[in-house]
Parts: structure tokens; sequence; C-alpha cells
């Protein structure tokens, strides 16, 4: 980043990190999405650590004291070493710590792989695909004796985990990823000072129904779709049409952008605030729209229409629920 | 209480207008029944959310009992239908977390069954001590190697050569 020229009133840039641990790299893409403001961003700003688009070095961060970097967004859940060391190091330098999407948030995507364990996905990646030809059978070490030393890779852990799980944090920006507009508002809330208390998600305190323009009535299902089973209308509510959209369960803050394309919402943005564990909410919520109060039908309508009730309550959340992982050494993971 | 023989932690939401009057009543009869549930009094069984079950078996609890009165009897009309319709999915989702099944009992339970509480109670004790303990947070252990990795990379990272500028 450009220096700061010489003999001005202009106050010193602040420092802005932003890391990435297990996670697809939508975050990067987002911050870029504020489009122009960008560029207030940077005349803000001098971004300290950014391994995607900035050339800077781990060294340079272990060497500043503690606390130099004002503001770090960390995006991605943690299931390495090396990301767990990289949050402890961020939580040490950084004023504040923003856990930056769905991923750090409440674990994301990578959380599913909490149907699992280390030695089950090695397995499987490294053995088990149609595609793979391991005859040697060779997997990733942790250390690995070469002439000229030994090798470190990070160790994988058998859980994933959310950043929260990790190190403490101050604000949670949820969404995979967060919107544009969502980044902004974070972003001038923090350059002015203007923060909620420590520990507060920066966003909406109500649901995606808020936002969505479909018209709700009363909700009474006698059975549930998937997806591609039938063509919603794009007038009427999804849940009301028997898709399983989690809207009524997750946080606004996206304008409800998926169900204006008729496509259910998948509950990106995490819970609204003060539910404690998003996966058993959505249950909730979907358990009080069923139109039976017979035992047989209920269950017909559950086995038939929830066939994966772990993949379609904890897509985004399953390390930050209550029971975080499934059994060690399950094995069955997400079959039901 | 033996000393060696596992005693199962149970915890029970029972409804305050039956299940809860059943299970003084068992009480008051001077019915023996195993002393392993830990009696939570809630409104209703509707208000019994799957995150309290889970809440339960994740911090401690061997077991969980929900019991409401019967259907058609709720005090609010419709809150044990809500149960009864959580009640196959949070079954569902413990089968894919690995949760035995038999550790989560839903009962109706009137006020004047104060027999039938005591023995769902002695029924539930037994088959979760035959489960043995579920002891959940043991799962989040990592193997030993978190510490010494990271450990180790704080070591690498000191002995790291520095390259000139």
């Amino acid at each position: 980043m450009s220096e700061q020229p010489n003999a001005t009133a202009a106050p010193p840039k602040g420092k802005l990190a932003l890391y990435w641990a297990a996670s697809c790299g939508g975050c990067e893409i987002a911050v870029l999405a504020i489009n122009e403001k960008i560029l207030d961003v940077a005349a803000l700003f001098d971004i300290v650590l950014w391994p995607v688009a900035v050339d800077a070095k781990v060294r340079d961060i272990e060497n500043m004291p503690d606390g130099s970097i004002d503001v770090c967004l960390f995006n991605g859940a943690i299931r390495t070493s090396e990301q767990e060391y990289m949050a402890q190091l961020l939580r040490r330098k950084s004023k504040v710590l923003v856990a930056f999407g769905a991923c750090s948030h409440e674990g994301g995507i990578p959380g599913l792989a909490n149907a699992n364990n280390r030695r089950e996905i090695f397995q499987t990646a490294y053995h088990d695909t149609p595609s793979t030809d391991n005859r040697q059978g060779i997997e990733p070490q942790h250390e690995t004796p070469v002439p000229e030393g030994t090798l470190h890779l990070p160790v994988f852990y058998d859980t994933v985990r959310t950043l929260d799980q990790t190190v403490p944090v101050d604000y949670y920006l949820p969404g995979c990823p967060p919107e544009a507009d969502r980044i902004w508002d974070a972003v001038t809330a923090i350059v002015s000072g203007n923060l909620p208390p420590p520990g507060t998600v920066i966003g909406a305190e109500t649901t995606v129904c808020h936002e969505c323009k479909r018209t709700r009535s009363e909700k009474k299902i006698k059975k549930f779709y998937r997806t591609w089973q039938i063509l919603p209308d794009s007038e009427t509510c999804l849940l009301e049409q028997g898709l399983l959209c989690a809207g009524v369960a997750t946080r606004a803050g996206c304008n409800a952008r998926c169900p204006q394309v008729n496509s259910p919402c998948l509950g990106c943005y995490g819970p609204n605030t003060g539910v404690h564990d998003y996966g058993a909410k959505m249950m909730t919520a979907l358990a009080s729209v069923i139109d039976s109060n017979d035992p047989d039908e209920i269950e017909n309508i559950v086995r038939d229409g929830v066939p994966d009730p772990m993949g379609s309550f904890y897509r985004f959340s399953m390390p930050a629920g209550q029971l975080r992982r499934s059994k060690l050494g399950n094995g069955k993971g997400a079959k039901a | 209480m033996s000393d060696t023989q596992f005693e199962p932690k149970i915890v029970g939401f029972l409804c305050r207008w039956c299940s809860y009057t059943g299970a003084d009543l068992a009480g008051t009869s001077r019915i023996h029944y195993p002393p392993n549930v830990v009696p939570i009094r809630v409104m209703c069984s509707g208000r019994v959310d799957p995150a309290f079950v889970l809440f339960a078996l994740a911090n401690g609890a061997d077991g969980v009992l929900i019991a409401g009165c019967h259907p058609g009897d709720c005090h609010y009309q419709e809150g044990n239908y809500k149960t009864m319709r959580r009640y196959p999915m949070l079954l569902k989702l413990l089968d894919q977390f690995g949760i035995e099944r038999d550790r989560v009992r839903l009962e109706w339970i009137s006020a004047s069954e104060g027999d039938r509480f005591a023995a769902v109670v002695k029924e539930l004790t037994e088959k979760v001590r035959e489960l043995g303990p579920l002891n959940w947070q043991r799962n989040w252990e990592e193997n030993g190697q978190r510490l010494e990795a990271l450990e180790g990379i704080i070591r690498e990272h000191e002995e790291a050569m520095e390259v000139p500028a």
C-alpha cells in the first residue's frame, strides 16, 4: 500500500489485516464487492496482511507489538494447527478481531466435515475416490524426514471449530458471504467507533421473512418437497409451498435474495439474536408448520420430506451447534 | 446409589399441568423409583426446544425424558402436538449424530398417572444404564498432536533463517 505522504494534517492510517482459514475464498471476493468503496478503505487503512491479494509476511506480523493491528477480518473455520496458530497470532496482534463470514461465525460448509473424522476423510480423499490411484498409500504426514532435515505440514484436526471456539472474538459479520452493504456497514461502524458491545453479531435482529417480498398466509404443510421436485410459483411463500426454506429461522441481511429467485433460503446468515443452536431452531420452526396431529402421518411426512436433518438444518452451523460434531468414529456421517 | 454401578444422569422436562403433577403423585403415593431423573418443570411440553435436549446431552446428561399431557388434553390445546411433530425429526438427527435413540424419550403422562411416571423413569434409567455413559464432550478432544503441532510452529518460526531484505 502507498506510504503516508509527508507533512499533512491527515490522521495516520489504521492497520487492517484479512486472513483466510478453512474457507472457499468467497469472503475475499466479497470484500471487493463493495466496488469503488474499496478506495475509501485503502485511504483509511494500510493492509498489513491479506494473503490472497497482498505480499505481506507472517514474520512481520509476529514482530509487531501486540494490538498493533486495528482491525482484523478473519474468515474461515479452524481445522488445522496452522489455522489455529494464525488465529492466536492475529488475536494477539489485533485490537478488533471480526469473525467474517459464515465459516468463522458458525463453521460454515467446512463444518459439515464434523460428520466424519480425520481418518475417514483421509481414507476417502487419498484412497477411496474412484479417480485416485495411490498404490503406495501415500498420505500427508505432519513430519517427513528428508536428507536436509524434517519437513512439517500442519496437523489436520478431527473436528472443525469456529473462530470463537479458538480465540475470543469481538464481532461477527454473518453470511456466506456477507453482503457488500453489510460489509460497508461494519467498516463504517468500526471507523466511526459506533460499535455495539463486544461479542455482538453486526447485523439485523430479525429473520429473512422480514425482507422477503413473497405473500405469506397460514402455513399448513402436508408434504415437504426437495428443491428439484416442484416448480414453485413466484408469489407465495416457499415454505408454504412445501420447500424447506430456512428463512424462517435465519438472520436477515441479504434482502432475501435466494427466495427472490425461487430458491429456498439455505440459512447462511446463521441464527437470529439469542438463538444458541441454529439447527434445533430450524427443526422446531418446521415442526410447527406440519399439518398433522397423527403420529404415523407425522412420521411419514418427516421421513419422506426431511431425509437428511443434519445436512438440511446444520448446513452452515454444525460446529456452533450444541453437539458440534457427530460421535467420533461414528462413520455414518450424514447418512440418514 | 452404588459405588461401582454407573448411575445415569437423566434430565426430565415435565409439563406443569399433567406430567409434573403426575410425578408429584408418584411421590405422595410413596412409589419407589430410581432417583436418576432431574425434573425440570415447563409450562407445556411444547416449550421444550430441541436445543434443550441437545444442550443436556452435550453437557453431561446421559438421557432426556420429555413428558406432557396426552394428545387432546393439552392445557394450551396444541402445545403437545407441536412436541409430537418435533420428536421424529429430533430422533432422526440423533441417529445421524450417533446418539442412541433410546436415550431420549417422549411420553404422555397425565396428572393421575403417578405409577406410570415411576414405571417410565424406572425403564428409562435401566435402558440408559445399559447403554452406558454418553460423556459427549469426549468427542471434542483432539488427539495429543495439537499442542505439539502449535509449539512446533512457534519453534520453527524462531529457528527459520532471516532472509535479507
